[in-house]
C-alpha cells in the first residue's frame, strides 16, 4: 500500500489529503474538509486534471487578445499539446463572455470559452503598447 | 452632480464599495483613472476568484464582469479615464482631472479603494548593472495578458507570492522558459494550491531561503547571482550560483496606495490606514477598502470590505450612521502581523481578516483574553476570517483597547 499526500487545489483552503492506494484503488481518505476535496483527490491520484486558462488571439477587436478557459479541467499532461493548438487560434470580433470558440479541444470533452468580452473597434489606448523607444524594442520577444 | 458618496478606484473593492453605496440610497460616483472597470481583475485571467462572492470559481475577467453588471444595475455613476490629483481634508473636496478638464467635487463621504502598487527593484538593493528585463510581477502579467507581448525567454522570478507562483505558470505556458523561483523565506509566499499548481506541475523549481544579489548585463539582463541565506535573510557569499537569464520577474510585496489621503492616521503593521469596523478612517468622512487598507489574499474579501465601505459611507453620507459607543482599538499581541479592521466599532458585527507572520500550525485566536476562533493550519498565506458578534464587541464595552493574539497550540 503506498500513501499520497495531495493538495487539493479546488479552492484557496488548500487541504492537504492523504490517499492511501492499495494496487491501484484508493481504500483510505482523509484531510479533505469537503466533498470537492474528496473528488478531487480520487481524480488526482489517478489522472491528474486541471482547468488550463491561457489567451486567444483577436482580429478587429479593441483587444488584441481574448482570455479564455477550458469549460470542465482537462488532463495536466495534454496541456502543452492544447496550449500549441490554441496559440495557433485566431477568433473575429465581436466576442462575449461565455462564448465557445473552439469545441472538444483536442478530442477531450473541454470546449475553450471566452471569459470577457471583446468588442469590434481598434485597440483600446489601454491595451495598445507604447512605441518602443529607439529602433531596438524593449521586449525580447521581437 | 451633489454626490453622497465617491469612491476612488474601479477595482473590485471600489466597484462592491461604489454598489453597496448606492444601494443603500446614496447618490454615488466612481472614478477610475483608466478606461476600464476591474483593476487588476482584468489581468488576471486564471480561474480561483469568485468562491465566497459568487459561489464559482470564476477567472478575474469573469469576476470583473459579474461586479460591473451589479455596479450598472445600482445606479452609480461611473467616471472614467479620471484620476483623483489631490484631497483637500480641511475643505473635503477632491479634485480629479479627465479629457473634460480638471473637477472638483465636495462628496459627504469619501471611499479610498485606490488599490495597491508593486515593491519595485529601487526597494531591494540588489547590486549590478541596470539594465532592461527587469519587471515586476503584475507588469510582466499586464504584458502577456492583455497586450499578447512576452516579456523575455529564459527568467527568474524572485518572490513566491501568488503573483510570482502565477506569472512563473502563465511564463512557462506561453514559452519562457522559468528557471527558478527564489524564496528568502523558508516557506512560499503564496497559496499552497498555487505552489502545486504553478510550480509542481510544470516542475519548476522553488529555492526557499535563496535570492538574488546581483544583476548582470548592460543592455539587456544575462543573468543574476542567487545565493542562499542564513537565518536572518543575510546571503552566504559561499553558496552563489550564476542563473542564466534575461528576464527578472519580481514578486516582492505590495504596499497599500495612499499617496494622497496622508492625513488619514496609518497603521503600521498593514502599512493603510487604520479603520475602524465600517472601514471608516480617523478622518471621519473618509473610509477605506481592499487592498489599499491591508494587502488581502482573496479577491472576494477585498470586494467585501468595499461592500461595508460602501454602505456605512452611504449612512454617514446620509446622517444615518448609528452607533452605540466609541470605537475599541485593537492592538497587536504575539502573531499578528496583519488584522483588518484595525477597531472595533460597538454594534456593527465585524469580519475579522488576520494574516500571521509565520507558519503556526494549530493555533488560537484571543481578544481581550477570550478565545475567538481556533484554527488548524495557519499560514502567512491564507488570512484568517473571524466573524465576532456584536454581543461579543459589547462584552468589551468601555476598554478602549483589546489585544488580538494567536496562540500555537
Amino acid at each position: 500500500m503506498t500513501r499520497r499526500r495531495i493538495v487539493c487545489v479546488s479552492c484557496p483552503v488548500g487541504c492537504e489529503i492523504n490517499v492511501d492506494i492499495d494496487q491501484g484503488s484508493i481504500v483510505h481518505l482523509e484531510g479533505n474538509r469537503c466533498p470537492r476535496g474528496e473528488d478531487y483527490a480520487r481524480q488526482e491520484a489517478v489522472e491528474p486534471k486541471r482547468v488550463l486558462a491561457t489567451s486567444v488571439h483577436v482580429a478587429g477587436g479593441t483587444y488584441p487578445l481574448v482570455s479564455v478557459r477550458t469549460s470542465t479541467p482537462v488532463p495536466l499532461e495534454r496541456i502543452p499539446d492544447m496550449m500549441e493548438h490554441i496559440k495557433r487560434l485566431t477568433v473575429s470580433a465581436p466576442v462575449r463572455l461565455g462564448q465557445v470558440l473552439d469545441r472538444e479541444l483536442l478530442g477531450t470533452q473541454a470546449d475553450l470559452v471566452a471569459t470577457r468580452d471583446v468588442p469590434q473597434g481598434s485597440p483600446h489606448p489601454a491595451c495598445t503598447p507604447p512605441a518602443p523607444a529607439g529602433s531596438r524594442p524593449h521586449v525580447a520577444a521581437d | 452632480m451633489n454626490v453622497d458618496v465617491l469612491v476612488i478606484g474601479g477595482g473590485a473593492a471600489g466597484m462592491a464599495a461604489a454598489t453597496a453605496a448606492a444601494q443603500a440610497g446614496a447618490r454615488t460616483q466612481l472614478l477610475e483613472r483608466s478606461l476600464r472597470l476591474g483593476g487588476v481583475l482584468d489581468q488576471c485571467i486564471h480561474p480561483g476568484f469568485g468562491l465566497h462572492r459568487y459561489n464559482a470559481e470564476l477567472t478575474g475577467p469573469e469576476f470583473a464582469h459579474r461586479q460591473r453588471e451589479e455596479l450598472y444595475a445600482s445606479g452609480a455613476q461611473v467616471c472614467l479615464g479620471t484620476e483623483v490629483i489631490g484631497v483637500d481634508a480641511r475643505a473635503r473636496q477632491v479634485r480629479s482631472v479627465s479629457p473634460q478638464g480638471v473637477h472638483t467635487i465636495a462628496p459627504k463621504a469619501l471611499v479610498w479603494a485606490a488599490g495597491a502598487r508593486e515593491r519595485p527593484l529601487g526597494a531591494l538593493q540588489v547590486p549590478g548593472s541596470r539594465p532592461s528585463g527587469v519587471y515586476v510581477a503584475g507588469l510582466a502579467q499586464r504584458m502577456v495578458n492583455i497586450h499578447g507581448l512576452l516579456p523575455g525567454r529564459r527568467a527568474v522570478v524572485l518572490g513566491s507570492g501568488d503573483i510570482g507562483l502565477i506569472m512563473a505558470r502563465r511564463l512557462h505556458l506561453e514559452g519562457t522558459e522559468v528557471a527558478a523561483v527564489l524564496e528568502l523565506k523558508p516557506f512560499a509566499g503564496g497559496l499552497l494550491r498555487n505552489v502545486v499548481q504553478c510550480l509542481d506541475d510544470f516542475g519548476i523549481p522553488l529555492l526557499l531561503e535563496h535570492t538574488v544579489i546581483a544583476l548582470h548585463g548592460r543592455r539587456r539582463l544575462e543573468g543574476v547571482t542567487v545565493a542562499a541565506v542564513d537565518g536572518s535573510g543575510r546571503p552566504r557569499p559561499e553558496t552563489q550560483a550564476f542563473i542564466e537569464a534575461d528576464t527578472l520577474i519580481l514578486s516582492v510585496g505590495l504596499i497599500p496606495e495612499t499617496e494622497l489621503v496622508p492625513f488619514v492616521e496609518r497603521d503600521p503593521g498593514n502599512r493603510g490606514p487604520a479603520v475602524n469596523a465600517r472601514m471608516q478612517t480617523d478622518c471621519p468622512w473618509v473610509f477605506a477598502a481592499g487592498n489599499c487598507t491591508v494587502i488581502y489574499d482573496l479577491v472576494d474579501t477585498v470586494a467585501a470590505s468595499g461592500a461595508v465601505a460602501g454602505e456605512q459611507a452611504a449612512h454617514f453620507a446620509l446622517g444615518r450612521m448609528q452607533g452605540l459607543g466609541p470605537d475599541i482599538r485593537l492592538s497587536r499581541g504575539e502573531n499578528v502581523a496583519h488584522m483588518v479592521p484595525t477597531s472595533l466599532s460597538p454594534g456593527v458585527p465585524t469580519r475579522l481578516s488576520l494574516r500571521v507572520p509565520q507558519p503556526l500550525g494549530r493555533a488560537r485566536v484571543l481578544l481581550a483574553g477570550r478565545e475567538i476562533a481556533r484554527r488548524p493550519g495557519l499560514r502567512p498565506s491564507e488570512m484568517l476570517e473571524i466573524t465576532i458578534s456584536h454581543e461579543l464587541i459589547a462584552q468589551l464595552d468601555s476598554c478602549p483597547e483589546a489585544k488580538l493574539e494567536v496562540i500555537p497550540l
